[in-house]
């Protein structure tokens, strides 16, 4: 932790736990010179629920509420994850239909991810507005997984080799009303945010990254993205029904591309155009059939040995390592969440920014800080 | 009956003198229209807001929730006042008394109507941006007695701010005195008799509005008080009705800007028929109404590019425009 050294002009200033801007329980323990930032550190731990330790106690089975409760913006994917990775090491595989009801509604969660992170970010920069577009076209979202999971933020829609319920008669068609008005809104904000000098000035060149950088602090998701590295894993690595379907993965120019905080915006928001297209193509493909692998026990007991599950979610490389014994309760689940390798890079951005900057960077980075915590 | 009231308004003007009384029974005036001013302001500018972002704004209290407010400024004066034990005492509780008295100046001089102006004084104008500054002593005051860092370094944004837009808007306001030959209102109210200043000086107008944005503390300039960096600035610390003479104060300044604006370019009370108050607050409100359009609508800029635009780009051209107008002028006469 900083020390307090009263040789110079600096003073610290205690950002957080309670603060606007850290969006949950984040502490920043900055050293001011004015307004520069000499240097930052960041505390967590504000938000430790222990979930590793409580899948140590309980069967998968019991398990499978938890993981959305990680990372809740984005909770169908972590949900989306544990399951996957369960059926791999069981050797289970889910019937089509699920796979692709699970990756619609994962891609919807998402947008709705992205799109939280887009008001949030420019109500940091200090423009309200955006922010209850954000939620408006989000409500709508919500709506949807409302109508097929039963639940708005935090899932258990997934099931160990399926999904709970079958699709609505009303999903397809909300689904695809939603498509279209989020690309006629998707319009208006480029126009409106990313076409704003005020919103440029702000973001170009603040919070640069390089390529080696973002390697060196195992960045991943949309902000290793916007260094200009193509990594997804939905391409590199994929998982359920991704192979099927025909999508951009969103970087930047790699030449001209220098990973600031703007280039962390135009991915995430290229990288909605780019769900939009798969929940598109994915209702357009969805085959009929059941929605849980059959023979398949209630609850789960993969055979001895440990297994490792990577998976994109909305803020980077979510992974999973489970030791297991045979039995219904795993000896070990590791997590690998994306937002605490993602913070770990901001002490290295902040030295020589202001304080306005600090907001600027570390929204651009997208954290959830239970996420880091768990 | 009648004969009592005019008996006792000829004793008070014989013991206060015309003049005196004027000013006593405006300033009354004054005082209420700053609260009832500020009460529509604020419910003006929650509804606008509201349509501006999807949303209806408030209307449970009153129709279409105009007394919300009012509401408000009870729920205000009921709250306790936090004094925090660090903070200067003194300093603390004077800074939002004086940020709120000198707002209230500027209404002796404000021209509403041909005949509805307390005084006309030949420094009027002078006079507006003279307690004008007064405010971020205020602030500083506040920010610095909190003894909290996040009011601290508000204060310390607003007095950089506020020394550095006072000069673009001195300045534009000058080239419109250099026309109008005078520093009196009404004056120069008089002098847009046949074209309004904004045609003939579209420049200071802008550069008048921009200034005045950012001496009022509104987004996109709000830095002083920016709670994504801030929390609250300068007025972290205050609670209750502390808190609601800032929030006063603010919306009062407005509409002083505003009333300046619509006095210096505007025309003042003047309109295509019917010269008359009606169109001053039209005006006025008018231009209001575009301060909260833009509030809700841009982000916020950053502390240092806001000191580059203002030293770098309004400055020179606000001396840029005074030259030439003062040139063209002499040249003209």
């Amino acid at each position: 932790m900083l020390r307090k050294t009263l040789t110079d002009d600096t003073f610290y200033l205690n950002m957080g736990p309670q603060h606007p801007s850290t969006h949950g329980v984040l502490r920043l323990l900055l050293r001011l010179d004015g307004e520069r930032i000499v240097e930052c550190e960041p505390v967590l731990g504000y938000s430790h629920r222990g979930h590793e330790h409580m899948a140590q106690t309980k069967s998968y089975l019991r398990f499978m509420p938890n993981p959305s409760r990680m990372d809740y913006l984005a909770g169908l994917m972590y949900n989306h994850a544990y399951c996957l990775a369960l059926e791999r090491a069981c050797g289970v595989e889910a019937p089509r239909r699920a796979q692709y009801i699970r990756l619609i509604c994962a891609e919807l969660n998402r947008i709705a991810s992205h799109l939280l992170w887009f008001g949030a970010y420019l109500l940091d920069l200090g423009g309200f507005t955006p922010f209850l577009y954000a939620f408006d076209d989000r409500e709508d979202i919500l709506a949807i997984l409302g109508e097929v999971t039963g639940s708005r933020l935090t899932y258990s829609y997934c099931r160990f080799g399926g999904v709970a319920r079958d699709l609505t008669p009303a999903f397809p068609q909300m689904t695809r009303a939603f498509i279209a008005k989020l690309r006629a809104r998707l319009a208006d904000y480029d126009t409106l945010v990313s076409k704003n000098i005020i919103f440029i000035n702000r973001t170009k060149g603040i919070g640069p990254i390089s390529r080696e950088q973002a390697r060196d602090y195992a960045l991943s998701g949309p902000n290793l993205r916007a260094c200009g590295i193509g990594h997804d894993l939905r391409r590199v690595e994929p998982c359920s029904v991704y192979p099927d379907l025909d999508f951009q993965t969103v970087t930047t120019n790699q030449d001209a591309g220098i990973g600031d905080c703007y280039d962390r915006y135009l991915v995430r928001m290229g990288e909605m155009a780019q769900s939009l297209d798969i929940v598109e193509q994915a209702l357009e493909l969805i085959p009929e059939g059941p929605i849980r692998a059959k023979g398949v026990p209630q609850e789960p007991a993969p055979p001895p040995g440990d297994y490792q599950f990577s998976y994109e979610s909305a803020r980077g490389l979510l992974s999973i390592y489970l030791v297991s014994d045979g039995s219904r309760v795993p000896v070990r689940m590791k997590w690998r969440t994306p937002s605490f390798s993602n913070l770990s890079i901001l002490p290295l951005l902040l030295p020589g920014t202001l304080v306005a900057d600090t907001v600027a960077i570390l929204g651009s980075l997208d954290l959830v800080i239970p996420e880091i915590d768990r | 009956m009648l004969n009592i009231f005019s008996e006792a308004w000829q004793a008070l003007l014989n013991f206060f003198g015309p003049l005196a009384l004027v000013l006593v029974v405006g300033l009354v005036v004054a005082l209420t229209y700053v609260q009832i001013n500020a009460l529509f302001l604020v419910w003006l500018e929650r509804k606008v807001a509201g349509h501006i972002q999807l949303r209806i704004g408030p209307k449970e209290v009153g129709p279409f929730g105009v007394l919300q407010t009012i509401v408000d400024g009870v729920k205000l004066l009921s709250k306790e006042l936090i004094t925090p034990r660090p903070a200067s005492w003194l300093l603390f509780v004077l800074s939002p008394i004086l940020v709120f008295m000198p707002v209230l100046v500027p209404f002796v001089v404000l021209p509403f109507g041909e005949n509805l102006q307390i005084r006309d004084l030949n420094v009027g104008l002078m006079l507006i941006f003279a307690f004008a500054g007064l405010n971020v002593l205020a602030i500083l005051m506040g920010g610095w007695a909190s003894n909290n860092k996040y009011a601290l370094l508000g204060a310390v944004r607003s007095v950089a701010q506020n020394v550095a837009y006072e000069i673009p808007l001195l300045l534009s306001a000058m080239s419109v005195v250099i026309m109008a030959n005078s520093l009196s209102l009404r004056a120069i109210v008089e002098a847009q008799q046949g074209l309004w200043f904004v045609f003939v000086q579209p420049v200071a107008a802008v550069l008048y509005l921009v200034g005045a944005t950012a001496e009022t503390n509104r987004a996109p300039f709000d830095i002083p008080e920016a709670e994504s960096e801030l929390v609250a600035g300068f007025h972290t610390e205050y609670s209750g009705m502390r808190f609601g003479l800032f929030f006063l104060a603010e919306y009062t300044n407005m509409f002083i800007v505003a009333s300046v604006a619509t006095t210096l370019f505007f025309g003042g009370w003047r309109g295509p028929i019917a010269d008359g108050p009606w169109w001053f607050l039209a005006k006025v409100y008018l231009l209001i109404f575009g301060v909260i359009w833009v509030r809700w609508t841009f982000p916020r800029l950053r502390f240092d590019q806001l000191m580059n635009l203002a030293w770098k780009y309004l400055i020179p051209i606000a001396l840029v425009n005074l030259l030439a107008t003062a040139l063209i002028l002499k040249l003209v006469r």
